[in-house]
Parts: structure tokens; C-alpha cells; sequence
């Protein structure tokens, strides 16, 4: 059959567990998490791929799929239902020898080889479902032909005090890759690696076979693939991003990033008509705001049905406070239902979560941010602080 | 077990049409209604949330926005392999057939109603705005061994927009139904819409149609209630008639009761519609909003009171927009002031304007209008 041969696909890391989201993924995969009043963390990766051009993306899953699954469907939400292409969830399989678990990201590309090879691409882009960003990987492409490199590495400028959370990199002056330590204790960059790459589809295959092949190996990019790569010499360049980039693998950091969007001009912008973020549409009416609540500072989303006071929080789609009832610096997961005279101060409150009347949940000045488990019954004699 | 018993068909042919400026450019089934939806998406919803899986649309004219719309009918999930959504445009040898009734286009596309295996037909309007389980008609269909079901809404208080009245005797079977000019007292309207089986349906098209007769409603079923056994389901939910300006506006302004709101959208089942992928809605720290709905995409810097945005609004600072519809992408620019108006979509005010009408005669603004 005649197919089309496809320049880029993309191959998207979802099998996260996001260990340091404590309650949020208990039964969740990380890129299933909620952000933004009506997405979730993959929206943005799979938005982008569709915005870049590319229109073959496999999702490789594994921790706690079964959400996961039932949210991306065929793609079709994501324009990703398509005859060539379009989007694969790819878990990880038995095979003759016996099937093994996704050992590393190197691991998970390594054991889809069949499966990219099917669609003969000369470039895979691989990205991981755990970042809030808006990006359009052809500009990145472009550089990655301008500068012949073998692996081009997007890059971001993080806080200092942050960077050892992440992949660091040197970079001389025309954006080469002199250096790459993984989350190093003591940082000496702050070039983050943002876990965007752009591989030369053949190279790439040498690499992840002789990689499988060496048993010291933890088969993992930043550890293993890229340091691998830097020995033999090969160009690495340095792709360096200057948009909203957030890793939102903690509760400080999700709350925060939810936080950004309150901002007068945030600086991430999901309003843009040319870059929208698509998702999963929950099929709810548009908000009742009832005529005593107050809302200001806000982003809310549909089917909220509000009369209490609402300041800077983002409620998601299906949520009701009744009146009286104060939400301040929270983020609320779909379909929470809050009830009358109930406080909740910088708080994130799972999903299906039920607030009684007069409970009370975080406080004002508080630096810590409370967060109430999926689904949890909170009662009126109740008083949370803190993670469960 | 999954077997289709009813087949849909959402009748557009002469739907009742003074909408004004709203329906210039478009069918009164697409003209937007409760900030995120079309007036066709209850009846499509309706009649999805019940079952039915094959639905046909008899279009008749200014149908581009409904092709628009509506799409494959995927919004609706009602693009299946073994059935889903047909629309069917008129087939016509000559112009002037074009305005002939509904039952001569039920005849031209004979072919779609004998294709098609389910039993029963249930035909509908698009501008009898409500939420509706159709299983239950179908269930006092069969109860009363009707010919004919027609869905009744009852109210003691007159009824906004132009509907038909219908009046029962004590085991439901409707003695009479009058045009809505009629001056007969019932508190019964009737919804237009009508349950019966598909072979009854095929016979009043041959035998109307054989005496030059083509209209369902007033030639097939009005002339015919003591030959036929026509029962009246009362529906008990809320109903909005929406086809003249000042029942899409008294209508609308009903959503902000919160009993409403929650009736209409959600019970018995969702209302679904295409889909944008706006972003939630923005409110600034200097909004002030009470009582009124909002949809996604909507910034909110000014004040917003007993109001309807549809999806992409934009109030800015110092703007008071109060009783008034706003539909899609609409721009309030700073201190200015809306009252009692209904903007179709794309609307701009600019700043320090006053546009303000009276509830019992809105102001209303086309499309596209710059105030």
C-alpha cells in the first residue's frame, strides 16, 4: 500500500508516574493530571504536535494507563484520528522471550523500533508528557537541519534555585553542547534540558540497540543515550526556548503554574486561536455565576455554577460552592461539589471531591499547599491543612 | 440490546421564522441560544439522550450555517457506520416546488424513510427549546395504542413565541388543535412534535399529497383527529418557544433562574454542541458579575448583570453590560454601557457608547455591527 513517508513523527513519554504528586496520581499518570481549568498536562504536548505539523504521534504508557486511555481515545479531540498515522498508544507488550516493562525512556523508544520504522521517518522528535508549554518543534526541526546536528536538545533558562531538579547543559557560542550532567546535586548551569529532542531517525536506532545491548546501561536518555552520543563526538546542538515552559511535577509547582494563568497578561496564553490547546470536551453547560457570588482574579471553567466569593483560583468544569462559601488562591478539579459557608485557602482539591457545609481547608498565609485526595469526602467539623 | 426502534427527523421546512436581524443569514434552528449552544443542538441532544441513532434533517433554506454546525455529527455521536445523520436538501424539479409543504419533500426523499429499519418516525420542530426523554413518548405511544403521539407542554401562563394550542379530552386524546392566531383557551401548546409509525407516515404523505394536500400538521393530522387515535404526552419540563425576538429574549432571560438552568442543560441528559476549545473563562480583579451565565473564551474586566455571554466575549473595564445577550466574540469597549439588547455574534461597542433598550422591545444589532 502506498504511504506517505513521514519527515518527523513523535514519540511522547507518558508513562510518568509523577511519584512527587503525591495523592494527585495515585491512580493517575502524571500527563493525566488536571492544569488550567479545562486541561489535562498532555493537551499541550499533543496541541503542539498537531500546531508543528506532525501528524503521527505514539504515546507510550505504562504506570496507571487505564485514565489515561480512556482520555485520548483515537486522538480524535486532538485532530489525531487519522488513516496514515494519527495517534498509537503504544504500552508495553509481551513478546516470544517474554514481554518486559519499559526499563527507561531509551527503553521505551528501543522496544517501539517496529513501530516508527513503519512509517520511515528521517527525524523522530521525542518529547514526555509532563510539561505545561506552547512550542512549535518545526521551528526546532529547522535549526536541527540549519546546524546538521545529530540531536538537538531544547533547552530553558530555569531559576537557579530549581535547576538541580533537572538535565543541565553547556553550551559554547554557537549553541553546541560541550557538557550535560543529570540533576546534579550543585548545579553549574542552569540550562535546563526541557526533554525535547530531535533525532536523526538512523542514528538514533544505532544508538538505542547498543544501548539495549550494554547491561550497565539504565536505559535512559539523559543518563545513558546522550552521554553516550557526547563520547563519540557527535554535534549536539542546543535548541534554546524562550516561551512559558513549566515542569509541573510538584504540588508548589502545579499550584504555582495554575497561578501564572491568573496573571493580568500571562505569559502563557491559551486563548491564542492560531495555537488552541485542545482536549476532551466535557460536554457541560456555560457557568452560572448566581447573583450574590463575587468572582474576580479568576479562570472558570464550564458547568461551574458559582454563588460564593471566588478569588484568584481556577475552578474546573462541573464545579458548584455554594453561598457564603469562600475559595481563595485554590485550584479546583473538575466536578467538585463545595458546599455552603466553606473556606478553602490555597488549596488543590482533587477531582469529585465533596466539601460540606462549613468545612474549612488551608489557610490564608499559609506557604504550604493543602491538597484534598480524588475524590475525598471532606466533613463540616473538618479542618485540613497540609498533604495527606 | 441496541435495536433502533425510532428514527429522527428534525422537520426545517416553513419553521416559523420572525427572528429578524438573527435569521437573516441563517435558519432559525442555528441561531445561537443559551451561550453555548444553537437552537437545533436540544432537539439533536434530545433525540441522541433517547436512543435514536438515525436522524435526518429536512433543510429547506439559508442552511449553510447548519452544514456548518452540524459537520459530519460527530459533536452529537452521530457518526456511525450502520446509520447517524442525513441531511436532506430539498429535491425539487423547478424553483417554485421549493416552497410546496413538508409533506412534498417527505415525498421526494421517500427513498431515505423506506431505507431506513426503524419502525417509528418521530418528527420535530427545531425551536421548541427542552430537555426530553422521547423513550417515555414512545413508552405512552404503545400504552395508549395511539396512532399518533403529539408532545404537549402545559402552562397557566401564556406562552412566549408562537405555538399551536391542543385541547384533550379526559383520556388525553387531543379533540382539536388550532394555529396559534386561534382563539381557542387551552393551557395545552402543542411541542410539533409527533410520534408514529413509519408506515402511518408514508400513507398520510401518498394520500394527502393524492389530493393535493401538503402539510403535515394542518392537512394531515388537523383533518384527521376523529379517523385517528392522535394522544397528547405532556411533557412537565421547561419549554422555550423560541421563533419571534421577544420569546428569544423573555427565553433567555428564564435561563438566569438557576431551577432553569439546571432542568434544561442537565436533566434528563446533556446537551451537546461543536465543539471551540476556547479556555476557560478570564474574570479581572475588577469584575464584578452577578446573575448570569458565561460561557468559556469570555475575559471579564467590567460588570455583567442578568446577562447571557456566549463563548469569546470580551467586557472591558468600566463596561456594564445588564439584561442583555451577547453572543459570540462580542467586544464591550471601555465604559460603555448595554442594556435590554440582544448582539448577535461580532458585535463591537466602542468606548463611552450607551445602547440600550426595553425588555418588552429589546435593541437588537446584526452581525458584525460596530456601535
Amino acid at each position: 500500500m502506498l504511504m506517505a513517508r513521514k519527515e518527523m513523527i513523535a514519540m511522547l513519554l507518558a508513562g510518568g508516574e509523577g511519584k512527587r504528586l503525591g495523592v494527585l496520581t495515585k491512580d493517575l499518570a502524571k500527563p493525566a493530571v488536571y492544569f488550567g481549568g479545562k486541561y489535562r498536562i498532555i493537551d499541550f504536548t499533543l496541541s503542539n504536535c498537531v500546531h508543528s505539523g506532525i501528524d503521527t504521534v505514539g504515546v507510550l504508557t505504562q504506570y496507571q494507563p487505564l485514565e489515561l486511555n480512556r482520555y485520548l481515545g483515537i486522538g480524535t479531540p486532538w485532530g489525531l484520528d487519522r488513516r496514515d498515522g494519527g495517534m498509537t498508544i503504544l504500552p508495553p507488550y509481551m513478546q516470544k522471550e517474554g514481554g518486559v516493562w519499559y526499563k527507561g525512556t531509551a527503553n521505551a523508544i528501543y522496544q517501539n523500533i517496529p513501530y516508527i520504522e513503519r512509517y520511515e521517518p528521517e527525524y523522530v522528535l521525542v518529547i514526555s508528557g509532563d510539561h505545561i508549554y506552547k512550542m512549535d518543534y518545526e521551528l526546532m526541526l529547522q535549526h536541527h537541519k540549519e546546524t546538521g546536528a545529530a540531536v538537538t536538545i531544547a533547552g530553558f533558562e530555569v531559576d537557579w534555585k530549581d535547576a538541580s531538579r533537572f538535565g543541565l547543559m553547556h553550551i559554547d557560542e554557537q549553541q553546541r553542547i560541550t557538557g550535560f550532567e543529570e540533576k546534579p546535586v550543585i548545579p553549574s548551569s542552569n540550562l535546563a534540558s526541557m526533554g525535547v529532542y530531535i533525532f536523526n531517525w538512523q542514528l538514533l536506532k544505532q544508538y538505542l540497540i547498543a544501548d539495549e545491548a550494554n547491561p550497565a546501561s539504565s536505559n535512559d536518555f539523559g543518563k545513558d543515550l546522550i552521554p553516550a552520543m557526547m563520547n563519540d563526538n557527535l554535534l549536539l546542538s542546543c535548541y534554546i526556548f524562550n516561551g512559558y515552559w513549566k515542569d509541573v511535577g510538584t504540588i508548589d509547582s502545579l499550584w504555582e503554574a495554575n497561578m501564572d494563568l491568573l496573571e493580568l497578561s500571562p505569559s502563557l496564553d491559551l486563548g491564542d486561536p492560531e495555537w488552541r490547546i485542545y482536549s476532551v470536551n466535557p460536554n457541560q453547560p456555560a457557568q452560572f455565576v448566581a447573583e450574590h457570588a463575587k468572582v474576580a482574579s479568576s479562570l472558570i471553567s464550564e458547568g461551574c455554577f458559582i454563588e460564593g466569593e471566588v478569588k484568584r483560583s481556577v475552578l474546573f468544569y462541573g464545579v458548584e460552592t455554594g453561598a457564603g462559601s469562600i475559595v481563595h488562591e485554590s485550584v479546583i478539579m473538575p466536578k467538585v461539589k463545595i458546599g455552603s459557608n466553606v473556606s478553602i485557602y490555597r488549596a488543590i482539591i482533587g477531582d469529585g471531591a465533596i466539601i460540606e457545609d462549613g468545612a474549612t481547608i488551608g489557610k490564608p498565609d499559609s506557604t504550604e499547599i493543602t491538597v484534598i485526595p480524588v475524590g475525598k469526602h471532606v466533613y463540616a467539623q473538618d479542618q485540613l491543612m497540609g498533604v495527606e | 440490546m441496541n435495536k433502533q426502534k425510532i428514527m429522527g427527523v428534525i422537520n426545517l421546512i416553513h419553521e416559523t421564522d420572525e427572528l429578524d436581524k438573527l435569521t437573516h443569514g441563517r435558519c432559525t434552528a442555528t441561531v445561537p441560544f443559551g451561550s453555548r449552544y444553537r437552537i437545533i443542538d436540544f432537539t439533536l441532544s434530545n433525540m441522541v439522550n433517547s436512543g435514536i441513532q438515525e436522524v435526518g434533517i429536512f433543510v429547506h433554506k439559508k442552511y449553510r450555517s447548519l452544514m456548518d454546525h452540524i459537520g459530519s455529527g460527530k459533536s452529537w455521536d452521530l457518526q456511525h457506520r450502520q446509520s447517524g445523520l442525513f441531511i436532506l436538501p430539498p429535491i425539487t424539479d423547478d424553483v417554485q416546488e421549493l416552497s410546496r409543504g413538508d409533506l412534498f419533500h417527505f415525498y421526494q426523499n421517500r427513498d431515505y424513510f423506506l431505507r431506513s429499519k426503524p419502525e417509528y418516525v418521530l418528527i420535530t420542530r427545531s425551536h421548541m427549546v427542552c430537555n426530553i426523554d422521547f423513550r417515555k413518548v414512545l413508552d405512552f405511544h404503545l400504552e395508549k395504542e395511539a396512532d399518533i403521539t403529539v408532545v404537549c407542554h402545559q402552562s397557566t401562563e401564556p406562552v412566549l413565541g408562537k405555538a399551536r394550542k391542543v385541547r384533550m379530552d379526559g383520556s388525553g386524546r387531543i379533540v382539536e388543535i388550532q394555529d396559534s392566531y386561534g382563539r381557542m383557551l387551552s393551557d395545552y401548546s402543542n411541542m410539533e412534535m409527533y410520534l408514529m409509525k413509519k408506515d402511518l407516515l408514508m400513507d398520510l404523505v401518498e394520500t394527502s399529497l393524492a389530493k393535493g394536500q401538503d402539510h403535515l400538521v394542518r392537512h394531515a393530522i388537523f383533518s384527521k383527529l376523529e379517523q385517528l387515535n392522535v394522544y397528547g404526552y405532556v411533557h412537565d419540563g421547561f419549554l422555550a418557544v423560541v421563533n419571534t425576538i421577544n420569546s428569544y429574549y423573555g427565553n433567555s432571560m428564564k435561563l438566569l433562574d438557576s431551577d432553569v438552568w439546571r432542568k434544561l442543560f442537565y436533566e434528563p441528559g446533556p446537551i451537546f454542541t461543536k465543539v471551540k476549545d476556547g479556555p476557560p473563562a478570564r474574570y479581572s480583579p475588577d469584575a464584578i458579575v452577578s446573575r448570569s451565565i458565561i460561557a468559556n473564551g469570555c475575559l471579564i474586566e467590567g460588570t455583567v448583570r442578568n446577562s447571557i455571554l456566549f463563548r469569546g466575549v470580551h467586557v472591558h473595564k468600566g463596561a456594564v453590560v445588564e439584561d442583555s445577550i451577547i453572543m459570540q466574540n462580542g467586544v464591550i469597549l471601555p465604559n460603555s454601557i448595554v442594556k435590554c439588547s440582544i448582539f448577535d455574534k461580532d458585535v463591537v461597542i466602542e468606548e463611552n457608547r450607551e445602547v440600550k433598550g426595553v425588555s418588552s422591545g429589546p435593541y437588537l444589532a446584526g452581525k458584525r455591527k460596530v456601535i
